[in-house]
């Protein structure tokens, strides 16, 4: 393993609320290599969402050390793709305008690498129309179009099949999967469905909450195409349900204890 | 109504056949009258004539009232003596001249109006600062009447044309202003990270998030800014002017021209409508991409 493509040292992140200084991350250290697909799980409160907020550059205020190739975290930019939970695309531009966004559809270059990308998340027949008619699983592959459009060094996904129904969940993931083995694009995803970090991840982070801290890495070396029922996909279900079943027994203690 | 009376009646018929066909008699009636009732819609919706009918009703009931002497022609003149009037000055009286003129007036006055509102608009709605400056003295501004600052700007630009247009800008710079305002500051929060995302730079960012936005906002204040400056309009043309249409309602009154001042008000009404139509429809081809209830 070389220099690593994104690299978190002694992360810590706290919040001023109206009860006091509530600590979201706590001393996090991550190492990215290119190409790797992380998925980040952990109950509500967990600072999942924070972290990759501070990938992002959406949130500062942090100490610590955020490197991607080497430099610092300045703030957002297109090399740090990001997918929101809601797809979050412009109501009145059309798909392949959405996925342009800033960028001119006249030039042929732009034209062709749009194109190529509405393959890529299966939505020809759909150019020329608006968010209000794409269902929520198109609209959110327009989006992820929209991030690759810009050939991001890392791809951020927030949670973004949450509010999808679970047969399009499961046709998004494929989706996604085959975006990642043809692009090679590197993800950290988060979620809080274990099956779903299982499925996509090659390596699982587990966050436990207050304050938010990594409690386990667990790498997944499943071979892709990955099948849920398999066995040994089980096997490494229950491995990360078992981290989290000890993550609500440290947190019951915890609440015995005040 | 018509859809109950007819089961029944169905129903009745029915019943003298037998109770076994009753209600195979009944189902045919009921589809009936309920295609006459999505047909009555159909028209209700599509047709412009509906909105045509009660103004026609009056129209009619206005002149027979007129003809049969019931009213005073010096009181209120026919709809045919209007239209008599009406076809007098269009062709002897240099209609379309006073015409040209009151709408050159309120577009200009419109115009300069709308660009300021526009851009202050814009300027109060993306910064704070500028709002905190700009913003309470504009709101103290919007609330004096028309009628109450027109004889200032007539004693300070003359009778003139200038003090005509200035009368109709300070008219149509407020709707346009504060539906701008209201606009910008209607933007969804969550596009503003988006476009943070997307590395949009502050131009990018007004020109591609906050203005297409804000457009609804921003067109409802045409519109409405459209409308203040024809109203601006008359009131600068009654206090003085030489030409317009304002002017030939003046010059009616002093000569007691009853039906001369039905055609300046039926013209504004008419010209009004027009404009206030041309400006729906732009909204409706700019805004198609809403998801909105359509009624």
């Amino acid at each position: 393993m070389g220099e690593a493509l994104l690299s978190i040292t002694a992360l810590n992140k706290s919040f001023g609320t109206a009860a006091g200084q509530v600590q979201a991350l706590h001393d996090v250290d991550l190492q990215v290599q290119e190409g790797e697909f992380i998925t980040v799980i952990g109950p509500s409160g967990c600072g999942k969402s924070t972290l990759l907020r501070i990938v992002a550059g959406l949130d500062t205020g942090y100490s610590g050390k955020v490197t991607l190739e080497g430099t610092e975290i300045g703030g957002p930019g297109i090399d740090k793709g990001f997918i929101f939970q809601e797809h979050r695309l412009f109501p009145w531009l059309t798909v392949e305008k959405n996925i342009a966004s800033d960028l001119p559809l006249g030039k042929p270059e732009i034209r062709r690498k749009v194109d190529e990308l509405i393959e890529l998340v299966k939505l020809q027949g759909f150019e020329k129309s608006y968010p209000r008619e794409l269902s929520g699983g198109m609209a959110q592959r327009v989006a992820i179009a929209r991030a690759l459009l810009r050939n991001p060094r890392i791809l951020l996904l927030d949670e973004p099949f949450g509010a999808l129904d679970a047969f399009t969940r499961a046709h998004m993931q494929s989706v996604l999967l085959d975006i990642w083995r043809r692009n090679r694009t590197t993800m950290i995803f988060v979620t809080h469905d274990i099956d779903e970090a299982v499925f996509l991840g090659t390596r699982v982070v587990i966050l436990e909450p207050r304050p938010g801290r990594i409690r386990k890495i667990v790498p997944i070396d499943l071979p892709f195409p990955r099948k849920k029922t398999t066995s040994s996909f089980q096997e490494l279900r229950l491995k990360v349900l078992n981290v989290f079943e000890k993550v609500d027994e440290l947190e019951l203690t915890d609440g015995a204890g005040i | 109504m018509a859809d109950g009376a007819d089961i029944i009646i169905k129903a009745a018929k029915g019943a003298e056949k037998g109770p076994g066909s009753a209600g195979s008699a009944a189902a045919p009636g009921r589809a009936q009258a309920k295609a006459a009732w999505t047909a009555l819609r159909g028209a209700l919706r599509s047709d412009w004539w509906v909105g045509a009918l009660l103004p026609a009703a009056a129209i009619a009931v206005w002149q027979l009232a007129g003809s049969t002497g019931l009213v005073s022609p010096e009181f209120l003149p026919t709809p045919l003596a209007i239209l008599a009037a009406f076809t007098e000055l269009a062709v002897h009286g240099g209609l379309s001249h006073h015409l040209g003129v009151s709408i050159g007036r309120a577009g200009l006055g419109f115009l300069i109006g709308a660009m300021l509102g526009l851009l202050l608009g814009t300027l109060t709605g993306l910064f704070r600062r500028a709002e905190y400056m700009l913003d309470p003295g504009v709101q103290v501004l919007r609330l004096v009447p028309h009628l109450a600052i027109a004889p200032l700007i007539i004693l300070w630009f003359g009778f003139g044309e200038v003090s005509k247009i200035v009368i109709i800008m300070s008219g149509s710079f407020f709707p346009l202003y504060v539906n701008t305002f209201m606009g910008i500051r209607g933007v969804d929060n969550k596009l503003f990270e988006v476009a943070r995302v997307l590395g949009f730079s502050p131009w990018q960012r007004l020109r591609r998030l906050v203005l297409p936005a804000a457009l609804p906002g921003i067109l409802l204040g045409l519109r409405l800014s459209m409308a203040v400056a024809w109203i601006g309009l008359v009131v600068a043309e009654l206090i003085g002017s030489q030409s317009g249409v304002g002017f030939l309602i003046n010059e009616a009154k002093q000569n007691s021209n009853t039906p001369v001042i039905f055609v300046g008000i039926v013209i504004f009404a008419v010209v009004g409508k027009l404009i206030d139509s041309l400006f729906r429809l732009i909204e409706r081809k700019a805004l198609h991409w809403r998801d909105s209830y359509q009624g």
